[in-house]
Formats: C-alpha cells, structure tokens, sequence
C-alpha cells in the first residue's frame, strides 16, 4: 500500500518499460487513426486532385503558353495570352453581356421570388399546392425549357404563342430571337430563367418567412403598427436579411455561370447578339481549338467568380458553421 | 376608460373576418390561380406540341387544343434514324444512376471522416475541400477537359461520369450533417467493438436515410439536366446524354417540330415522376444547399 509513494528501482524500471510501450501504442493508434482516416477521405481527396487541382495548376500553365490543337505547351509567351483576352473586343463584350444579364436577371428573380414567397405564404388553405407548382419548373433543364421558349412561345413567326397573342391584340408579329434592336432576346433569356429558378429562390425566402417569431408581429399590432406596409418594412424586411442575401448572391453566381439556355436559344446565327464568357470561352477552347487564351480565359473567369464567392462567404459565413 | 378600450377591441375581434379581409384573400387566390397556370403552361405545351400533328403546330391560326392527338409521334421519334434518342436516353439513365451513386457514397464516406476521426491534419484537408467550393466547375471546364482529353476519356462513359463524382459541396453537406450526429449512438456501437467502419455503415448510416435522399435526388437531378459537361465530353453521337440529343435536334437544319417537343416529353417525364413521390426530399436537399451547380 506504501508503495504508492516510494517506488523501488525495479518499478521505477517497468514503469519507464511501460510509458514506452504506452507512447508505442499511442503511435501505433495514431497510425491507425491515420490509415482509417485516409481510407474515408481519400477517395475524394484523390479525385480533387485529378479533377480539379491538377487542371487547375495545368491551366494556370497552359495560360502563359501558345497551345493550339494541343493540350500540351508548345512555347511559352508570359502574359500575352491574358493581354489579348482582355483586348479581344469579344471577350470584354462577353464580360458586358454578363453585367446586362446579371442587372436584369437579378433584381427580377429577388422581387418576383420575395413577392411569390409572400404571397404562398400568407394563404391558409392549398399553401402546398401552390408551392409545388411554382417549385415544378425546376424540374426542368435548361435545354428543354430553351426548347419551348425559342420554338413555341417566343417564335418569331406567325405561329409563335407571343406572337399569337399580339396578333389577337391587333399588333405585328416580333423576331423576338433575332432582332438587334430593341434587344427583344433578352425578353426571351430572362423569362426563361426565371420561370427555371423562381421555385427554389422562393422555397429559400419561404424558410426564411417561417423562421420569423410570430409574435414581433402580435407585439407590433398591440404597439399600434398597421398591418401590411409597416410591418412587412419594419419587420419583415430586416429578418429576412440573411434569406436575402442568400438569393442575391446565389443569383449572381449562377447567372455567372449562364450557358445553357444562351447557347441553346442564341444558336443559329444569333450567337453574336447575346455571348455571355462561358458561351465564348467554349468557342474559342472548342470550336478553335485554343487551349492557351482558353486557359486565359477560364482563369480570368475563376478570379472574377472567386471575389463573388469571397463576398458570399463573408456575408452568409459559409463554411464556418462550425 | 381601460374598460373601454379593452371591450372595444374584443367585439372589433369578435365580429370575424371583415369584408376586406374577404376581398383581399379572393384577390391573392386569384392572383395565385393565375400565376400557377402561366408556371403551368410551358408544361402544357410541350404535350401539346408532342402529340399534335405537324400542321396543326405551325398552322396560323393557333388553338389551345390540337385538332386530334397523334400518338403514333413517339414511335417516330424512337424510330427515327437521324435522332438517337433511344441512345440519349440511355445514356442518361446511366449516368445519371452511377453519378448519383457514386457521388454520394464518396461524398458520405468523406464527410463522415472530417466530421468524426481525430487525424491530425484533418482540418487542413478540410480547408482544401472548402477551396474547391470557391470555383464552380463548369467555370472550368477547359482545364478540366484537358485533363480528360489527356486520359483519353473524351466520348466515353467514364469520362462523362467520374470528373463529376467528386463533390465538395456534397461533402461540405454531409459533414455538417454527421457533426450533429447523436454521439450516444455511435458510442454504444464502440461498446459494442465496431470500428469506424463498423459504426458509419451499421449505426449512421441507417440513422441518416433523409440526408441520403435529400442530396441523392437533387444530384440526380443535376445529372440528368446537366448540359455543358456532357457536350463538351459526347463529341460522338453515341456518347449524347439525351439534352446533347435535344439540343442538336433544336439546332438541326430540318425542324421536325413534333418530334421535338415528343422528345422533350418523354425526357421530363422521370424527373415529374421523381417530383411527385420524392418532393419533400427535393425541397429539404435545396434549401440545405442554396443552388447546386
């Protein structure tokens, strides 16, 4: 029992004996630990690289350098890649399409979602209904829904439904695709999203519409505040914050990343008209064949897209949920 | 006068719902009726067209309802030598089914490691996933086309499905879900001599059949309508997905409008159906994520 305190010589001996083998075990652990770790991650880890690392650093390479029909550098040319991207009228004009679109697009989507949201969320009966028919449209791609714009609704000849109706109305038939001015296109490219994307923006601000305490809208009627207006302003506005910037800035980057319906609808000669980068890029990386201002561009783009997602991050903390 | 005022607003609640209040929920439930066809219309006229003859579609006098309905139009199209929609559909379906598997298992397996097992540099192999949330990939598709075409991938299955099956958001997603994981279960499967393994396949991963669905179908669906990846990988008619299949017959010199607006039928038809049945996990797999790529 009193040995607790005194050790002999021979204990003190097992007990280091024992303290090694303990750390030798920890190790041990530890290499386990390691090895069962990598066998859940790895597999991932693996693909990041190969599939998103490697083409990244690669293009990074193939950005200084002349490649054309070939993946492979063939001379390197510093920066003139990045010089003539920037110069080539098309590419800056593919950058100006995407400013219009994002204007147009933006603010269209935000206020029609909110308006949605409000709206489902303020009925009593068959709220559910009318959310799964807004929420249906995202069910479809954008090639198909490209489809029934350019070929049923927004035709440019007499059979088109919009023509049909302006017909009814007693007014001309519009090439509503192909006329360069007034730029009725961008008609036909923001009508079309926003019946593909209103759903989901709209559920985005309906959770955030159900996340606001009921009874700050008690407490503002008992505080004399009318129903409607001051309420929607005082209250409504600044809970829904987060829901907001939320779908503010999902919106921006996802009009970034635009090709679909612009491809699919713009094709057929009125490419020219409506180029947002992705579109443009695909056509000189391709149809050209020009890996090196490709990879230019595609860098130019990923640094563009990174200070959105930055900004995104730092107002919705994204990431550091933990 | 407390009295008063308090009786006041009592028989002011008391008389129920005013005429107001009735108008104003009419005119919401109209403005909804209204909206929901105008949702509702596109869907409608994808069948129309599909299913009326060619004539009545481009005839300059447009009815609502085509004269007759022409069925026979699938059979055309499937039989169709210039469109290879059988195949497009095909193709989808498999990648569409391996993509989803394979996404989610290697994303579960990976969120659940940098959520549960103490390595020691796990954070910094977190952070190097997050950095891959930054960039979009279709923002790069070039740099990663030039990887596949240097594995000799382009026009094949495996170069249409695997570059897509390596997700950072998917596993951001089940990483948060596996940290609030109860840890009274797991540890009553270390009591029970279950490694890690043991414990994600036997314990968490039947606890966790909501976030499976939820992130399986929307991935599902992404595949499905995905369009930029599969036409720059399908350079090959036979390796079309059934929008690459779409989209040239939309851009084709001969316009066969019927067959067209059939095809796009027949491809929305199984994301409908997975809408009907599995909506609830769509709307909860959306709002876990915001807007997936």
């Amino acid at each position: 029992m009193e040995s607790l305190s005194t050790t002999s010589p021979a204990e003190t001996l097992t007990a280091s004996q024992e303290q090694k083998e303990s750390i030798q075990r920890i190790r041990q652990r530890s290499f386990r630990t390691t090895l069962v770790f990598w066998s859940f991650v790895g597999p991932l880890v693996l693909g990041l690289i190969v599939f998103f690392f490697i083409p990244i650093v690669w293009s990074i390479v193939l950005s200084f350098a002349t490649a054309r029909a070939t993946i492979t550098p063939s001379s390197f040319v510093g920066l003139q890649n990045y010089r003539e991207m920037l110069g080539d009228p098309d590419f800056t004009k593919a950058l100006a399409t995407f400013t219009i679109f994002a204007l147009l697009i933006v603010p269209t989507t935000f206020l029609c979602a909110l308006g949605l949201a409000l709206l489902v969320n303020s009925i009593k009966v068959a709220q559910g209904f009318f959310r799964s028919v807004f929420f249906l449209p995202t069910a479809c791609s954008y090639v198909l829904a490209s489809i029934v714009w350019k070929m049923s609704i927004f035709n440019g000849t007499f059979y088109g439904l919009a023509n049909t109706f302006r017909h009814i109305i007693g007014l001309d038939a519009i090439a509503w695709i192909s006329s360069p001015t007034p730029p009725y296109y961008w008609v036909v490219l923001v009508t079309v999203r926003l019946w593909l994307q209103l759903g989901i923006y709209m559920i985005i601000f309906i959770a955030g519409l159900q996340e606001i305490p009921r009874e700050l809208y008690e407490a503002a009627s008992i505080d004399g505040a009318r129903r409607g207006w001051q309420t929607f302003r005082y209250i409504t506005v600044p809970l829904l914050r987060n829901s907001s910037l939320a779908v503010l800035l999902l919106n921006v980057i996802a009009a970034f990343q635009a090709f679909d319906e612009f491809f699919n609808i713009m094709t057929g000669g009125n490419q020219i008209l409506a180029r947002p980068p992705l579109v443009y890029i695909y056509n000189v990386a391709l149809s050209n064949q020009d890996y090196g201002h490709g990879s230019a561009g595609a860098m130019i783009l990923t640094l563009i897209i990174i200070i959105f997602t930055l900004l995104q991050g730092r107002f919705l903390g994204f990431g550091k949920a933990d | 006068m407390a009295t008063t005022v308090s009786r006041s607003t009592q028989s002011r609640g008391a008389k129920g719902p005013s005429t107001r209040k009735i108008v104003v929920t009419i005119l919401q439930y109209a403005l909804l009726i209204f909206l929901a066809l105008i949702f509702l219309l596109p869907f409608y006229l994808i069948v129309r067209n599909g299913l009326a003859a060619e004539t009545d579609i481009t005839s300059p006098n447009w009815t609502f309802f085509p004269k007759a309905l022409h069925f026979e139009n699938i059979q055309e199209l499937f039989s169709d030598p210039e469109v290879p929609f059988l195949d497009g559909v095909t193709n989808s379906a498999i990648i569409g089914v391996l993509q989803t598997l394979g996404q989610i298992f290697i994303s579960a397996i990976a969120g659940y490691g940098l959520a549960r097992i103490p390595y020691r540099y796990s954070n910094q192999v977190f952070y190097s996933v997050l950095l891959t949330l930054m960039i979009p990939f279709v923002v790069i598709f070039v740099p990663v086309y030039v990887i596949v075409s240097y594995l000799g991938w382009v026009s094949t299955l495996q170069g249409l499905v695997v570059p897509g099956i390596f997700s950072g958001f998917t596993t951001f997603l089940f990483r948060q879900f596996f940290l609030s994981f109860p840890h009274e279960l797991e540890e009553a499967g270390r009591v029970d001599g279950l490694g890690y393994w043991g414990i994600f396949w036997r314990i968490v991963v039947p606890n966790s059949y909501g976030i499976f669905a939820a992130l399986g179908v929307i991935t599902f669906i992404s595949s499905w309508n995905a369009f930029l990846w599969p036409l720059v990988i399908g350079q090959d008619p036979s390796a079309w997905t059934v929008q690459v299949v779409l989209s040239n017959f939309l851009n084709a010199q001969v316009l066969n409008l019927h067959e067209l607006f059939i095809g796009t039928a027949i491809a929305i038809l199984p994301l409908l159906i997975i809408f009907f049945f599995l909506q609830r996990y769509i709307v909860e797999g959306y709002k876990q994520s915001g807007l997936k790529g």
